[in-house]
């Protein structure tokens, strides 16, 4: 086991590297540079600018100096945000990005899965198809929609709740976590009831209910175990997506997350921005799959031996 | 069996999950409160205002959303008139300017203060210049000193003494400006956010007089002399700014701060606004401009915008190298249509590049709508019925807007001269640098007017300009421009403004397609705030009151 994650880890060094190799010559392959702007400067302002942000020495250069300060842990200066370092708002983006998250998964887990035990339980009778036929809808809604169909009803039709912002009005953290949630609850519902359905029909579980145990008792001790197991390797995947994918939730709502700064920066070529969002979304994802792949190893015994 | 009970209804489960749910939510619970009640109860001022500014340094940033902070924390020399924009006294209590135009001599306003308590001088000033033009800040602003004897040699290294650029502190309360030639804009220049004042002794708290990345302008930092202050930065959230007990003119201020909403979405911007969250919106949506026009008309505001939306020809290139084609493409569309049909927000179709009514300067000379001519011209040029035309590619930056007119308009070429385009779009970025290296037969554009004063627009097209992506060149236009840059008398210097202006519609390097219009949606409460062709407004002016 030890060695699985150590092995994992090693891998993980030469695939951030190649990452930030490719980042780095890519966006400065695309056209357009950081301080491009519709009304041209005068070429020796220019001059100035390129020389300020060391991007007048040959790429290779720039790309080696970059290395050197990233062994450092200094991500640099954002070109478009001159007050501010990009670690400095990466962290200041992360925390709120991480609790929208946090919101959402939660929101997918537990509405997840209690709908697809509840089809699961009686497969296709009403309990099964009502919310099955949601989760599709949810999984097909996407939440550029969602976002603003909440929003209309919520925030301006009934005036319950506010329509945007983070923090600033009691109850402006709802919104944007259901319509966040909202997919992956869909995800989770049919993972579940799937799961679920293979292992209802186990000999283990034939084996419980011939001891006598109740039904809920069989399914909340012994089946609900395998049944999640589709549910908990597609977490791993879901939360780094969730962190990374949280931008259009976070525009809609304007939630100051990190995913705004990410697709921000990339429009403005802000370099050091987009180079230090992608390592950071890159160790993230890695991170989020490794942990999967442990939480799976550890409820399944058959992968363990492996 | 007991301990079966508790596990007895797996009905159950919804109220665990609802309970869980609500502690989720537990400490956001509450009353949803309105910023509109509340900040006209309070004198806060509500607006959103386009994206998240880059910094707040009057030296380094650059767009229209950091000036509309910059300019509650800052002041020029000289400030604008809320209704005019005429320039009215400012930092400077009074100014003389001698006969030729080229010397300005400011007096400092007594008793005028730093947010810190420090008076502000004329030192400050010349410090702030010398920043401005220093190479090493790389100030993308630079060049808007360069008007001043010496400081474009100063900011090129030609020369290594600032003081001989044209800036002088006489005294503590006498600044003196010396300029290459007369400049009659001089003074609304002054009111641009790059000619503002810093604080010396923060700069170098912070950093040296060249450093771009520094700290200095995060709150508890910003020292300023405008009539705000600083109070709270939260990125992509909020800036917030509060009145400035110590602004010379404190008395007439009512508003008691501003809170500034990054909203570079525009529709969360607009639901913002209709559930009462802001004042003041930085745009519309074009597809809700119809519904408030119609249900609504007392919360949308339009009025006129220093800028002219148009198409650019690469003159270097066939067919375009003939200006009897590009005049008869300019000539075949209906600019009109395109106005009320697909833009909708007001804006004035534009025959020639100036807008109409800039500082008392309206262009006479002016594009014909004439298809029949358009086809003649199409004849001459060899291309009769547009046969033999090759296919164009007309070159927009990604947006809807832009492709619905660029639409209409392929349309329009089409049915009227037989003209078929293609239509190609690229990210903001590569279509900059697509026009930059002139790679485009027909590219969109927009021009909005640095200060009021038909220059700014005319001056783009000399040879080599900057700006000048066309490749078009002509000598009369160039001496013409030349002579009204350096002609003392307004009427004279229109006289040559309209000349070349004649010029620009004869030989139609760009094809103007409308003016701009300013569209926000604006609470009737909001008071004080003036339409002008810069959407300036001074907020030491606006008040709300129901």
């Amino acid at each position: 086991m030890f060695k699985i994650i150590l092995n994992r880890i090693l891998i993980a060094i030469p695939v951030l590297l190649i990452v930030i190799t490719v980042t780095f010559f890519f966006i400065r392959m695309a056209p357009g540079g950081p301080f491009d702007t519709e009304k041209v400067l005068p070429p020796e302002i220019t001059k100035n600018l390129n020389k300020y942000y060391n991007l007048d020495k040959p790429v290779f250069l720039q790309y080696t100096d970059y290395l050197k300060n990233l062994t450092h842990g200094d991500f640099g200066p954002s070109f478009r945000h001159s007050n501010r370092t990009v670690s400095e708002m990466i962290f200041t983006g992360l925390p709120i990005t991480f609790e929208l998250g946090v919101y959402a998964i939660l929101i997918a887990i537990c509405i997840g899965i209690f709908a697809g035990l509840l089809a699961a339980l009686s497969p296709n009778s009403m309990q099964d198809y009502i919310p099955m036929s949601f989760a599709m809808t949810g999984i097909c809604m996407p939440s550029f929609l969602l976002g603003p169909v909440l929003v209309l009803i919520f925030g301006i039709w009934f005036d319950l709740l506010p329509v945007s912002g983070w923090n600033t009005l009691p109850g402006d953290k709802i919104l944007p976590s259901i319509t966040l949630g909202a997919t992956y609850a869909a995800y989770v519902a049919r993972l579940t009831r799937g799961g679920m359905l293979e292992v209802m029909y186990q000999d283990f579980i034939r084996t419980a209910r011939a001891k006598g145990l109740p039904e809920a008792m069989v399914v909340m001790r012994h089946a609900l175990r395998g049944g999640l197991l589709p549910v908990v390797s597609f977490l791993g995947p879901a939360i780094a997506g969730l962190l990374a994918g949280s931008f259009v939730v976070e525009t809609i709502f304007q939630v100051p997350g990190l995913g705004r700064f990410y697709i921000k920066a990339a429009f403005d070529r802000d370099y050091t921005m987009i180079l230090g969002t992608t390592i950071f979304y890159s160790a993230l994802i890695i991170f989020f799959n490794l942990f999967s792949d442990i939480l799976t190893s550890w409820l399944d015994p058959r992968l363990r031996e492996h | 069996m007991q301990k079966a009970d508790r596990f007895c209804s797996i009905h159950k489960l919804p109220v665990f999950f609802i309970l869980i749910l609500s502690l989720i939510f537990a400490s956001c619970g509450g009353e949803s409160k309105n910023n509109v009640t509340e900040g006209i109860k309070d004198q806060i001022l509500h607006m959103g205002n386009g994206t998240e500014p880059q910094g707040l340094d009057p030296h380094v940033v650059t767009g229209v959303q950091e000036f509309n902070i910059i300019v509650a924390l800052l002041e020029g020399l000289v400030a604008e008139d809320p209704k005019t924009l005429e320039p009215i006294p400012g930092a400077a209590e009074s100014w003389t300017v001698s006969d030729d135009l080229k010397t300005y001599v400011f007096k400092m306003r007594k008793g005028a203060k730093w947010s810190n308590g420090d008076p502000v001088t004329a030192q400050d000033f010349v410090y702030s210049w010398k920043r401005l033009i220093s190479p090493g800040l790389a100030a993308e602003y630079a060049y808007q000193l360069f008007y001043l004897k010496n400081a474009e040699k100063y900011y090129k290294g030609e020369i290594e003494d600032f003081n001989e650029v044209g800036v002088k502190a006489v005294d503590d309360s006498t600044l003196e400006v010396e300029l290459n030639y007369p400049v009659p804009f001089f003074l609304s220049l002054l009111s641009h956010h790059s000619l503002f004042p810093v604080h010396r002794a923060t700069i170098e708290k912070f950093g040296d007089i060249d450093s771009r990345v520094s700290k200095w302008t995060l709150p508890g930092n910003f020292v300023g002399n405008g009539p705000f202050v600083l109070k709270t930065w939260e990125l992509n959230k909020i800036i917030t700014v509060e009145k400035n007990p110590l602004y010379w003119n404190a008395d007439i201020v009512r508003l008691n701060g501003i809170h500034f909403y990054p909203t570079d979405n525009e529709q969360t911007e607009e639901r913002m606004f209709r559930s009462g969250q802001l004042h003041l919106t930085s745009t519309v949506p074009i597809d809700k401009i119809e519904v408030y026009n119609e249900k609504s008309p007392e919360l949308i505001r339009t009025y006129p915008y220093l800028g002219t939306y148009y198409y650019m020809f690469n003159t270097l290139r066939k067919p375009f190298d003939d200006p009897k084609v590009r005049r008869a493409l300019a000539m075949s569309i209906d600019r009109r249509q395109i106005v009320e049909r697909i833009t909708k927000g007001g804006q004035m179709p534009a025959y020639a590049f100036t807008p109409p009514n800039t500082m008392g300067y309206t262009p006479e000379a002016a594009i014909p709508f004439d298809i029949e001519g358009a086809k003649k011209l199409l004849a001459e040029a060899g291309y009769p019925e547009g046969k033999g035309l090759p296919e164009c590619e007309l070159l927009y930056n990604t947006l809807d807007a832009h492709r619905k007119i660029a639409v209409a308009i392929q349309q329009m070429w089409k049915n009227s001269v037989n003209v078929n385009i293609t239509l190609v779009n690229q990210d903001w970025k590569v279509f900059l640098d697509s026009q930059r290296t002139q790679n485009f037969l027909i590219s969109r554009a927009s021009w909005i007017g640095d200060y009021p004063d038909p220059n700014t627009f005319l001056d783009m097209w000399v040879t080599d300009g900057g700006n000048n992506h066309t490749g078009w060149s002509n000598k009369e236009y160039d001496s013409l421009i030349a002579k009204a840059a350096q002609t003392i008398g307004q009427k004279k210097r229109y006289e040559y403004f309209q000349r070349a202006e004649k010029i620009l519609t004869e030989e139609v390097p760009i094809l103007p397609i409308y003016t701009y219009t300013k569209i926000s949606l604006i609470r009737p409460e909001v008071k004080g705030w003036y339409p002008n062709v810069l959407d300036h407004h001074p907020y030491q002016y606006v008040y709300l009151e129901k």
